[in-house]
């Protein structure tokens, strides 16, 4: 019942979801030069081609969206069941499938393929992927915490110092930043802007950096403004 | 196209192909484009390189002189649209890659020996 509304709900609260995002490979980094001469920072995405692979209605799902298939692989590296379902959309065989929310998923159809275009030059986006990955990281690394002396007598060098009061309450509180994994964890960055797109490679040029490394898959989407009607 | 090809490709469109080959130790002047109330004017920069780093569209030259008593050293990135134009005005003896021990001096024992087996091409000036 909930999911049914969603579409409608969204236009109550006059969020338009305009544009869908699309699925990209990160290539690495370099700097251009903008018009005033200025040096910017700048990450190379491989964005799309995207297939769409499936079209969700209100009709059929009780929502709309639109599923976005991408990078070709060989077909044993996919299942029977992954293969029937783009088989539908007559899609080539892709390893990755994204499901991207849109108010009217009518103007979308099976087949239909989704290049860099999506976005121009100066747009705001929004770059998901995986971080790299640190392992298993102490506190100086993983929470920025300074360590104690190194010498002096000191054995305290790495250690994280007091993690709580003692009887009362008798537990760590929850949160507590200690030791752990570090990256390899679906990281967003925010509002980055594109600086240059290239429709004929399907290459986009957006300023800063984005999580992973090279090879990486990036989910690139239009900027979520938060508070914006 | 690899991911490298792509890159390289991007940069190549920002790369200066006439900027003229720079050793360590090399005087040069550099034209350096000013906007100063609306108007753009280039302003020349003569010292010695000390230090070149990076390569490709990052390479950066850093040119000391000695201004009015004051050691002036300015990292120039060669591609940049700023750096207007390069020209080397003579070519200096230097036997390591970054002359960082020439800012412990002063006077005459910052001269560099000139060195004329490496010929100065006129394509730097434009």
């Amino acid at each position: 019942m909930l999911a049914a509304n969603y579409c409608g709900l969204a236009e109550c609260l006059g969020r338009l979801i305009v544009s869908v995002g699309i699925l990209g490979t990160k290539l690495g980094m370099t700097q251009v030069f903008d018009d005033d001469g200025n040096a910017v920072p700048v990450t190379v995405i491989q964005a799309g081609p995207c297939v769409v692979t499936q079209v969700k209605t209100q009709q059929t799902d009780g929502y709309c969206a639109v599923q976005l298939g991408y990078q070709e692989v060989a077909e044993k590296a996919l299942s029977k069941p992954e293969l029937g379902h783009l088989k539908k959309s007559e899609a080539p065989n892709l390893r990755h499938l994204r499901e991207y929310r849109v108010d009217d998923s009518s103007t979308f159809e099976l087949g239909q393929t989704l290049a860099a275009d999506v976005f121009e030059a100066g747009q705001l986006v929004d770059v998901s992927g995986k971080s790299i990955g640190k392992g298993f990281s102490g506190n100086q690394k993983r929470h920025n915490f300074s360590r104690g002396p190194m010498t002096h007598g000191s054995k305290n060098h790495r250690l994280p110092g007091s993690i709580g009061p003692g009887t009362t309450p008798g537990r760590v509180y929850p949160g507590k930043k200690m030791a752990g994994q570090l990256g390899n964890a679906r990281v967003t960055v925010r509002k980055l802007a594109v600086v240059k797109v290239d429709g004929e490679r399907n290459v986009l040029l957006v300023k800063g950096a984005v999580p992973g490394k090279p090879g990486a898959l990036l989910n690139i989407v239009p900027a979520n403004i938060v508070g914006k009607k | 196209m690899n991911a490298e090809e792509i890159i390289r490709s991007i940069e190549a469109e920002h790369i200066k192909k006439d900027v003229p080959k720079i050793y360590v130790g090399d005087t040069v002047r550099v034209g350096v484009r000013i906007v100063e109330g609306g108007k753009e004017r280039v302003q020349p920069y003569e010292g010695t390189v000390i230090a070149m780093r990076n390569g490709g569209i990052n390479e950066t030259i850093t040119v000391r002189r000695v201004f009015q008593g004051v050691g002036v050293e300015r990292v120039f990135l060669l591609h940049a649209p700023r750096v207007a134009n390069i020209k080397v005005m003579r070519r200096g003896k230097a036997r390591r890659a970054k002359l960082y021990y020439l800012r412990d001096r002063v006077g005459k024992a910052t001269r560099l020996k000139q060195r004329f087996d490496r010929p100065i091409e006129k394509s730097g000036k434009k």
